[in-house]
């Protein structure tokens, strides 16, 4: 059985644990190990990066110092923001000895010290390329056929770095949920950006963003968006009210996290999945599947 | 503290923060094409585009850009990034543009977005961790308060579904962090800004 250290990242434990519970649901039904990172703090999101870059830097590296001092090699995250600042923070140590003997110093002050030795995974990472496709389709025991799903990856899953998908046109997450029986539609927006924090100080910007999704989504024929990053479920599925009404045109559709479809399709409940927090219901998307 | 500076220093300074970001000389390379403009999804709603931007920092013009909304409608996609044929990464450029507008004051007192970076800096320095209610409170009674009752519905629905904690959560080692982020403050002089004349 793999083992990981398991970073949830603030958005998740604050306001979006269908992404936490159905994760740890996956994961358990498919033998992955997760050990929870004790006492993780904020990678720093996009904000603190605002202000103060080297502190950004620590705050990322403090979390890697824990994953060290804990006796692991690989981290494991669902959330997009997270898995760059930290996959970000051991790359520009590696390659700044400035930097890295900054935040070492940092580091140090607060009793902590960083190596370099650890990996940083996304979790739809471990699923496509550690357990396989395969072996999850042999084990999903409620294929979710007849479900047209939009692949929503968003942009920092696979920007600035193409880790384990293409940077522009990323496929892990149709292949995944292909392979569990969904119908992936082509949705060339896929990686187009929601607006992530614009929306809380630019609204009227980021909404235009959003309906650009929602309406690629829909006339791709779609009967729901999966996701793979706390932010962007939150952009595209709390505000669709406020985009239809801004743009005069009714654009409803529900945006699940892919961990939820995927654990469906292994058997879960719905409860298990923690299905029933949407603000747009998905229960009629996916009526056949719980 | 040093002499104030004059505009002219000011600008060097500037110039100096961008190319000491990793890579970042890399701006020297920059051959006008126009593909982070081109690629950035909101460069439509900025004052001055990204290869504009480029245009005035290598003109010593970059001031104005400062004064301007431009870098607070980057979304970080990294789109630009990834695109750029000279290997500028100019999602870094576009945090560095933030950082020093925030050090010089150069953005409007109501600004969201600056607001929201320090109410953010704020709430993680002090639990460890993010806390939504607080920060957009925070982030509204700064800039403007009536703009918490717009958003109380969707605040009310989030708490109906359990996706709104009033409490923030709090990390054991908040003292270890704290003198971490000390630390910094103390020694790293890249974000104090200088006088000026």
């Amino acid at each position: 059985m793999s083992q990981y250290a398991y970073y949830p990242g603030c958005s998740i434990t604050v306001n979006n644990r269908a992404y936490d519970t159905s994760t740890r649901a996956v994961c358990q039904s498919l033998g992955i190990d997760l050990v929870e990172l004790k006492d993780w703090n904020c990678c720093g999101a996009t904000a603190y990066m605002a202000v103060r870059e080297l502190a950004a830097f620590v705050l990322s590296a403090r979390n890697l110092a824990l994953t060290e001092q804990q006796g692991q090699q690989e981290m494991l995250t669902v959330c997009n923001a997270c898995y760059m600042n930290l996959n970000k923070t051991n790359r520009y140590m590696a390659e700044e000895p400035k930097l890295r003997e900054q935040i070492g110093a940092a580091l140090a002050a607060g009793g902590a010290s960083y190596s370099g030795s650890v990996k940083v995974r996304h979790l739809l990472d471990v699923l496509v390329n550690e357990v396989g496709c395969e072996a999850i389709q042999a084990r999903a025991t409620r294929k979710l056929e007849g479900l047209k799903v939009a692949c929503y990856y968003g942009c920092q899953l696979s920007r600035p770095y193409p880790t384990f998908d293409d940077a522009e046109q990323p496929s892990t997450m149709d292949r995944l949920l292909e392979a569990v029986g969904a119908t992936a539609v082509p949705y060339p927006m896929k990686a187009k950006c929601c607006g992530g924090m614009v929306m809380s100080t630019s609204e009227e910007v980021a909404l235009k963003l959003v309906k650009g999704l929602l309406q690629c989504a829909l006339d791709s024929g779609a009967d729901i968006i999966a996701t793979a990053c706390p932010l962007c479920q939150v952009n595209l599925e709390g505000y669709q009210g406020r985009v239809s009404a801004r743009f005069g045109s009714k654009l409803n559709i529900p945006v699940v996290y892919f961990t939820q479809l995927v654990g469906l399709a292994l058997g879960l409940t719905r409860q298990q999945v923690d299905l029933g927090r949407e603000l747009v219901s998905a229960d009629r998307a996916l009526a056949a599947y719980v | 503290m040093a002499k104030a500076l004059t505009q002219t220093e000011l600008s060097q300074v500037f110039l100096d923060r961008i190319y000491g970001l990793p890579e970042g000389e890399k701006v020297k390379l920059c051959l006008q094409c126009g593909t982070c403009s081109g690629s950035c999804p909101t460069s439509a709603y900025m004052d001055y585009t990204p290869r504009e931007i480029i245009a005035s920092l290598r003109a010593g013009m970059l001031d104005r850009v400062l004064k301007s909304n431009t870098m607070w409608m980057c979304t970080s996609c990294y789109s630009c990034t990834v695109r750029c044929p000279a290997g500028i990464r100019f999602t870094d450029v576009m945090y560095e543009l933030k950082r020093l507008a925030i050090a010089y004051h150069l953005h409007s007192r109501f600004a969201r977005a600056p607001a929201l970076s320090r109410a953010f800096m704020s709430v993680v320095g002090r639990y460890g961790r993010s806390a939504e209610a607080e920060l957009m409170v925070r982030l509204n009674l700064a800039t403007n308060p009536l703009e918490l009752l717009r958003l109380a519905p969707m605040g009310v629905k989030l708490l109906a579904r359990g996706r709104m904690p009033i409490l923030p959560e709090r990390i054991e080692g908040r003292e270890s962090l704290r003198r971490m982020l000390a630390w910094v403050e103390a020694n790293d002089d890249a974000h104090a800004a200088q006088e000026v004349v």
